[in-house]
Order: C-alpha cells, then sequence, then structure tokens
C-alpha cells in the first residue's frame, strides 16, 4: 500500500526537482500521445525541444525565443505576485487584449504624426488599459465579495469581443478597402516598438528584464514582498500584521493587469503589427502555467517562459514539418502544468510503502 | 479482587525522534473514574488514542474484560464499549445537536427516534440539552453534551475524557462532575485526562501519572496532596511565579463603550464594553471560550477597526488605527491560535519575527526589510526565552506548542510594550515553560507595562492578575481586586451575574 506521510517542512530537493520531472514526464507521456497520432515519438520531440535551438535553421527559430517568451514571462511575473498571495486573476488574457486595444488606439490617433513621445504614451496607455480591465474583478472582489476567478475569466470573452469590434469598426484601417484590421503599427516609426527586428528585440524584452529583476527585489527584500507572501499562507497572520487584505487584492490585480497591458501593447506594436479579430493567442493563460512550472520565483519563471517558448515554436516547427495537429501541442502544454501539479505532492508529502496500515 | 475493565501490559510506542510511550503498564477497574495525569508531551494522548484504536502500539498487549483487545480501528473499539470525547469537538456548526449525532452513528435511526433518545439520556444523566438546537449557537459546555451524549447512546463500558473541564465554567463543571459520578453507579468506568489537580481530587478514585512517556507513579488522589500530585507529574518541585506588590500606576488604556460586530457568522458580538487599565497592573480577563475573547483581542489589536474614542490610549484616541499604528504607540497583542495567526507556520522565526517587530524594532528602511536585524532579533528573542529550536531559520511549524508558544510571547515582550495583550497565554504548554511564561507576564508589569491577561484557566488568572474581570456573551463585567474573589463569585461573573441557563438562551 502507498501511504502519502506530510513532511514537517516542503522538500527543498522536490522544489527544484519537480518541474524537471514534470518535464521528462510530459516529454514521455507527450511521445505515447504522438506514436499514438501515428508520429515517431522520438522524431517528434527532437523537432519541439531541440530542433529550435541548435538544427541548422536555429538562426532563424532563436529571435522567436525572445518574441514569444517577453510576453509570456511579463505576464507570468504580475500573476506570481497574485499567486502568492492567494488572488486568482485568470483573466491576464483579456487585460492583454485591453492593453493592445488601448496602447494601439493612442498610437493610431497620432497616424501619421512622428514623435519621441508617441511610443511612451502608447505604453502608458496599454498599462491603464489591462490595469483597468484587471481592476473590475478586482473591485468586485474587495467590495462585494464576488470570486475573481469567474469575473476575470468572464471578462477575457467580453476583451474578445470588444476586439472583434474594435478590428471591424473605431480601430479599422480606413485605407484597407474594407478588409478588417488596424494600420500596422509596426511600419510606423514613431509606434513601433521593434528594436531589432531580426534579433527579436523589441521594447517588451527590455521590459521582461526589468520585470524580473524589480519582481525579484520585491519578493525577497522589500515589505511589500513580505507581506504578499505572507497573505498567501496565513491570511488572519497577514491582517494580524497589519496588511490591509482589500487593498493587497487590489495591488495584485493592478500589477497583473498593468503587466499583462504592457505585454498587449508590446505586441500589437511589434511582432504582430496590428489589431486584428485573432490577434490574442492565448499568451494570457500559457502564462498561467509559466508562472506556476516557475515557481511563482521570477528566475523560475524567466526558465519556464523559456520552455513555453519553445514548446509553441517547436510546436509549429512540427506542425508545418510533421503535420502534427495544433491541438496536439496545447494538449502537451495542458499536460506540462497536469505533470507539475501532480509531482508537487512530492514537495509536501513523503512517499511511504507500507505492508499494511499502520498509523 | 475482580479482573479489571481493562488492563495494559508494557505498551511501547516510539515516533520517529521520541518516545511516546515506554512500557506503560495500569489497570482501569469497573466502575471507577480513573484520572491520567501528565504534562503536555507526557504521552497521554498517545495512550488514549492507543487504547481508542487511533495508535497502534509497537509492543504491549491490552486486556479487555479478560479478553485481548487489540482494535484496529476506532469503530472496534468503539464495538467493544469503548468510547472517547475529544478535546476539541468534531461538531458541524450549521446542524442541529440530532443530526450531529446522527452522523457519528453506522446506521441511523429516523431523526425523531434520535430526539427521543437524546431527550431520555439527557434527562437521566442529568444533562440538559435540546435535540433541536444549532449546534454554533451552543456554548461550548452545551456542546461537549452534545458530544458525551454520543458517546453515552452506544452504552459504553469505558469512557475517555480528553482534558473536558478546559472549556467549562466553574457551574458546568459541577453539571459535568454529578453526570460522570452518576455514570459510575451505573457501572461505567471513566478514563479522565486532565493537568487541573483540584478536579482530579474532587472526582477520580485512582491516579496514574505518565511522565515522559513512563508511569512514574499511581496514587489515591482522594489521599494525596495536590503539591505532592504536581510533584510526581514534573518530576521536580514547582516553580511558583513570584508576584510583587506594585504602586497603582497611571491609566494608560481605556476603552469606552466599545461595541463589534461579529467577525463572522459563528462570532460574538462586543456589546457596550468599559474599561479602564493602569501601568503596572495585571487585568485578567476570565470567560468560557467563544464569549468574545477572540474578538476582544482583535479590538485591542487593530485587526478590528472600531470608532475612534471607543479604544483611548494615553489619551488618544486609537479605535480607528490599524495594528502597525498601534504597535507603534506600544499597544501590543498575542492572539490565542500560535499557527497561522500569531506566526506563519511555513515561515521561518526570522520571517515570523518580522511579523509584528517590524515597526518597533526598526527593522526595515525605506520598505526594504533588514533581514540581518531581524534575524538577531529573532535569535535575541529565542535566546531570552529559551526557545528550543536549532536556530532563527527554522520554520515556525517545526517548533512544538509550548516552544512556540513562548516564542511569540517573547517577540512582543521584547518590543516593550506599554500595553500587552495576550490571549490563552499557556494553552497546551507545559507546566514549566507556563511557569516562565507567567514570570514574564509579572515582570513586565513590574517594569510598569499594563498587561491584559485573558485565559480560560481561572487558575492561572488568580495567580498573576491583580484585577479580575470576565466576559459573558461579548459583555464584560466590572472588574474586581482577584486577591479574596471566591470560586463562586467568579462563576457567577462568568455567568454574567446572572442564571446561566438563562444567560444561554439569551446569548
Amino acid at each position: 500500500m502507498i501511504r502519502l506521510e506530510k513532511r514537517t517542512a516542503p522538500s527543498r530537493f522536490w522544489t527544484y526537482a519537480a518541474p524537471v520531472l514534470a518535464v521528462l514526464l510530459t516529454m514521455v507521456c507527450g511521445g505515447l500521445l504522438f506514436a499514438a497520432l501515428g508520429n515517431d515519438p522520438f522524431v517528434t520531440i527532437r523537432t519541439i525541444f531541440w530542433d529550435p535551438l541548435f538544427s541548422e535553421f536555429a538562426w532563424y527559430y532563436r529571435p522567436q525565443l525572445l518574441i514569444k517568451g517577453a510576453p509570456l514571462v511579463l505576464i507570468a511575473i504580475g500573476l506570481s505576485f497574485g499567486f502568492r498571495a492567494g488572488v486568482w486573476n485568470i483573466g491576464a488574457e483579456g487585460q492583454y487584449i485591453l492593453g493592445a486595444i488601448c496602447g494601439a488606439a493612442v498610437g493610431l490617433a497620432f497616424y501619421p504624426t512622428e514623435s519621441v513621445f508617441i511610443l511612451p504614451l502608447m505604453i502608458l496607455a496599454g498599462a491603464l488599459g489591462g490595469w483597468a480591465w484587471a481592476m473590475i474583478p478586482g473591485v468586485l472582489r474587495v467590495k462585494f465579495g464576488t470570486n475573481e476567478i469567474l469575473v476575470s475569466l468572464m471578462l477575457v470573452y467580453v476583451a474578445q469581443n470588444l476586439l472583434a469590434s474594435m478590428a471591424l469598426g473605431a480601430l479599422r484601417n480606413p485605407e484597407a478597402m474594407g478588409f478588417p484590421g488596424s494600420r500596422n503599427l509596426a511600419r510606423y516609426p514613431s509606434a513601433t516598438s521593434w528594436i531589432n527586428e531580426s534579433a527579436g528585440l523589441h521594447w517588451g524584452v527590455v521590459f521582461a528584464l526589468i520585470a524580473v529583476i524589480f519582481a525579484y527585489i520585491t519578493l525577497s527584500r522589500h515589505i511589500f514582498g513580505f507581506q504578499v507572501r505572507l497573505s498567501g499562507q496565513s491570511p488572519r497572520a497577514a491582517r494580524f500584521a497589519g496588511v490591509n487584505p482589500g487593498l493587497l487584492v487590489l495591488i495584485c490585480m493592478g500589477v497583473s493587469g498593468g503587466l499583462a497591458g504592457l505585454a498587449g501593447l508590446f505586441e500589437v506594436a511589434g511582432p504582430s503589427g496590428l489589431i486584428s479579430i485573432d490577434f490574442n493567442a492565448g499568451y494570457g493563460f500559457t502564462a498561467i502555467i509559466v508562472a506556476f512550472l516557475g515557481r511563482l520565483h521570477p528566475v523560475g519563471i524567466v526558465l519556464a517562459a523559456g520552455l513555453m517558448a519553445l514548446t509553441y515554436i517547436g510546436g509549429e516547427i512540427a506542425q508545418s514539418n510533421l503535420r502534427l495537429p495544433a491541438a496536439a501541442i496545447q494538449v502537451l502544454q495542458g499536460m506540462l502544468l497536469f505533470f507539475l501539479l501532480a509531482v508537487d505532492v512530492l514537495t509536501h508529502y513523503r512517499v511511504r510503502l507500507t505492508a499494511r496500515g499502520v498509523a | 479482587m475482580t479482573t479489571p475493565l481493562l488492563r495494559l501490559d508494557g505498551l511501547t510506542k516510539a515516533y520517529p525522534g521520541v518516545v511516546a510511550n515506554k512500557d506503560v503498564s495500569f489497570a482501569i477497574q469497573p466502575s471507577e473514574i480513573h484520572a491520567l495525569l501528565g504534562e503536555n508531551g507526557a504521552g497521554k494522548s498517545t495512550l488514549v488514542k492507543t487504547i481508542y484504536g487511533l495508535v497502534k502500539p509497537d509492543a504491549g498487549q491490552m486486556h479487555l474484560n479478560g479478553a485481548l483487545f487489540e482494535p484496529a480501528d476506532p469503530r472496534a473499539a468503539r464495538a467493544a464499549g469503548v468510547a472517547m470525547v475529544f478535546q476539541h469537538f468534531s461538531l458541524f456548526d450549521a446542524m442541529n445537536v440530532a443530526e450531529n449525532i446522527a452522523l457519528g452513528m453506522e446506521n441511523p435511526p429516523p431523526q425523531r427516534e434520535i430526539a427521543a433518545q437524546v431527550r431520555q439520556v439527557s434527562d437521566h444523566y442529568g444533562l440538559p440539552l435540546d435535540p433541536t438546537r444549532i449546534v454554533g449557537e451552543l456554548s461550548a459546555g452545551e456542546r461537549q453534551r452534545v458530544e458525551i451524549i454520543r458517546c453515552l447512546l452506544q452504552d459504553p463500558k469505558l469512557l475517555i475524557m480528553d482534558e473536558p473541564t478546559s472549556v467549562l465554567t466553574p457551574q458546568e463543571v459541577t453539571i459535568l462532575f454529578a453526570t460522570l459520578r452518576r455514570l459510575r453507579e451505573a457501572g461505567t468506568a471513566i478514563l479522565y485526562i486532565s493537568h487541573k489537580l483540584e478536579e482530579i481530587r474532587a472526582l477520580c478514585d485512582a491516579a496514574t501519572v505518565l511522565q515522559l512517556g513512563q508511569v512514574v507513579g499511581t496514587c489515591d488522589p482522594r489521599a494525596t496532596s495536590t503539591r505532592e500530585m504536581a510533584e510526581l507529574m514534573v518530576g521536580s518541585s514547582l516553580h511558583v511565579p513570584h508576584k510583587a506588590a506594585r504602586p497603582e500606576g497611571k491609566v494608560i488604556l481605556t476603552l469606552q463603550g466599545l461595541s463589534a460586530n461579529a467577525p463572522h457568522r459563528f462570532g460574538t458580538a462586543l456589546r457596550n464594553i468599559d474599561l479602564t487599565v493602569r501601568r503596572g497592573e495585571v487585568l485578567g480577563i476570565g470567560g468560557v471560550a467563544g464569549n468574545g475573547q477572540d474578538e476582544l483581542v482583535a479590538a485591542l489589536s487593530g485587526e478590528i477597526r472600531t470608532g475612534r474614542d471607543m479604544v483611548m490610549m494615553a489619551g488618544k484616541s486609537i479605535g480607528h488605527l490599524g495594528p502597525n499604528a498601534r504597535r507603534r504607540l506600544g499597544l501590543l497583542a498575542a492572539p490565542e491560535e500560535r499557527m497561522g495567526h500569531a506566526a506563519a507556520p511555513d515561515m521561518t522565526l526570522t520571517e515570523n519575527a518580522l511579523l509584528t517587530a517590524v515597526a518597533r524594532q526598526d527593522l526595515s528602511k525605506r520598505g526594504f526589510v533588514r533581514w540581518g536585524k531581524a534575524r538577531d532579533y529573532a535569535s535575541a528573542v529565542i535566546k531570552a526565552f529559551d526557545v528550543r529550536t536549532p536556530g532563527p531559520g527554522n520554520t515556525a511549524r517545526s517548533l512544538s506548542g509550548g516552544n512556540l508558544q513562548k516564542f511569540v510571547i517573547g517577540r512582543e515582550i521584547m518590543q516593550d510594550p506599554l500595553v500587552f495583550v495576550v490571549n490563552q497565554p499557556t494553552w497546551g504548554v507545559d507546566a514549566s515553560a507556563a511557569a516562565a511564561i507567567r514570570q514574564a507576564l509579572l515582570d513586565l508589569a513590574d517594569k510598569g507595562a499594563a498587561v491584559i491577561c485573558i485565559s480560560q484557566d481561572l487558575d492561572e488568572l488568580m495567580e498573576i492578575s491583580d484585577r479580575f474581570a470576565a466576559l459573558n456573551g461579548g459583555r464584560l463585567t466590572a472588574p474586581r481586586p482577584a486577591q479574596g474573589l471566591s470560586v463562586e463569585q467568579i462563576g457567577l461573573m462568568l455567568g454574567g451575574a446572572h442564571d446561566m441557563e438563562v444567560a444561554h438562551v439569551e446569548g
């Protein structure tokens, strides 16, 4: 009989080993899945995890890693504050869309004026858009005790419809002869977020790096980071320590919304270029996996975002080269979170094999 | 001599790093109230869990009525006639008494039948209880009656009671004792766990004393003095806290008409509390659990905000201030629940030191934590209060209850409070640590601080308090000098100075 015995303190070894084991298990089960789909599992796994970095076309894929990774890092860093404090913002995807809409709207309003102030204004608008969208579930929770998981998630669908109506209406490119979608901001020098397009470098990468450093210092050195951790572990102790729980919810929602909005703005002003009906690619949801895979730790999040970016890029290669269905890649990403949560049991429990149920 | 009801032979149980029971042997006769005495951590809980089938011994045997008794689980123990009333009740607040009792049964009969049985048993044993009442509205004493009746419906031969009086008023204790004596006359044996020696002298026929997992003595409690029993329990002579006479100080804290709504459904609202506390005094506040203790501590610590003028400290209105603003002014508090309220279980002692000491010990600079200083402060508390732990880097969870309590109390006392509010300072703490904590509270008052000590342990309150007041249904009685208060007077204060049953109906 297998018994689980609670550890007195979380295992330090498994805290770090669990993500690695989860990745390995995902590779094994993903391989089985691909085999069942009729692909060679070894070739597929290599295509997804190895080729983007080390194949002969890696020069093309490596910049992609920055492009896919930056929004994941930005969003996941924001979410990690809330997740540590027990504030569950599941709607980063919606905040990401709103950031993109608001930021793009500011940029398009100035078109075709050239000025160094346009991009900073767009960045501000993007962050505010995401922040405001996150404040809706935040304020509702603080004022009326609603569940922020449901509200933030449902607002994603509202945001998607808003996005569609913007792409077809207010923000549509007047010179596109009726085609949906806005002007291309990447081709508007004052508004583009690109720094060096061929290297995959845009301002989102820079902001992601700043966010990581900022989050690391806040969590380990600042009293606010201490309060965030305390609130997540023992809400009553946090209140006793003088933490205002409502304010903490608003700050956590605000930070995650603002960073998600920034990610959306940098995406729309760079890699994506324009507001279109299907502009959002699920970064907001994938970032949830990234946050947990990275142990809600800033450095872990960078590593996890790299891994997820890899599965995105590798998945695309596998789709085009091996004709793997896109859904198979999403299953692979889902598996990763699933295994991580399962393996996490080992961090808090010891597995004991016993002959009989002896207490 | 007849065969004993239950005989234990050489019971031994070891856990990693600690031997909970070592070669424990004694016997319980039929129709006997047998006391099991010992400090916290002496192995009483492990022993009764063994008898109740929750723990399997590593060695040794038990015989029930001469037959080998090896319960695999509590169900088997119950089937053999062993029932247990735990110290912490396992009742659902939102259900009524009969429903709660049905939940514990294998094949519950219809509600109506249970209600009839409850009425019958409660009449027979003098335990007043209405089966249709919601448990969340019952007093602690009445909840205990639910647990006892639940056991009695199984018609047990042996009833185990774990610290049954810790939550009762003296009057409720009297009712309980009458019931237990009636049970004894009806032929039921009772294994009675307590460390209240006066009670054991009044009630029990035999006593077995455990120390560090071993039987260190047996005695006839009717013929042994409390002091002798205490020394058997501790294994040395007891340190009695020293209380010095202190001059009357200036008024430091005033409560004026302090009222607050109950923070949650089964909480207690504070109603119109008036109180003045002077420097250099220890004010003891008694009361049965759930009469507003938690809420009063929260209203003083700043976790519950009230009207500005309801709480005044040194002439300043502070009712609207949060915990850290009050700490800066010198009003510190230590709540009852150590794990998860006074301390965060999974955080290190350094982080837990930061939890309340950040304002007064200057542990942050422009919002950034000075971890080195926090670690030094945690180490200082550990050293000064003899907290047994390898160091400040260990988590609060890894400490035993008594050690964590010493840390939590020490953390506040070493911040030099002007007013210190503490709830249940020695709950679940062994006798020597409890004496050390009480001494620390008295020393604090000697230095000129006001100490408000809320406790359910009346002996403790009488030992350290200068004045005594009682909480009942969220109201506070007027404080009286503790010296010369009789048990009857205290009982009346705890009951709200009117008839107890009436008080419960109101409450």
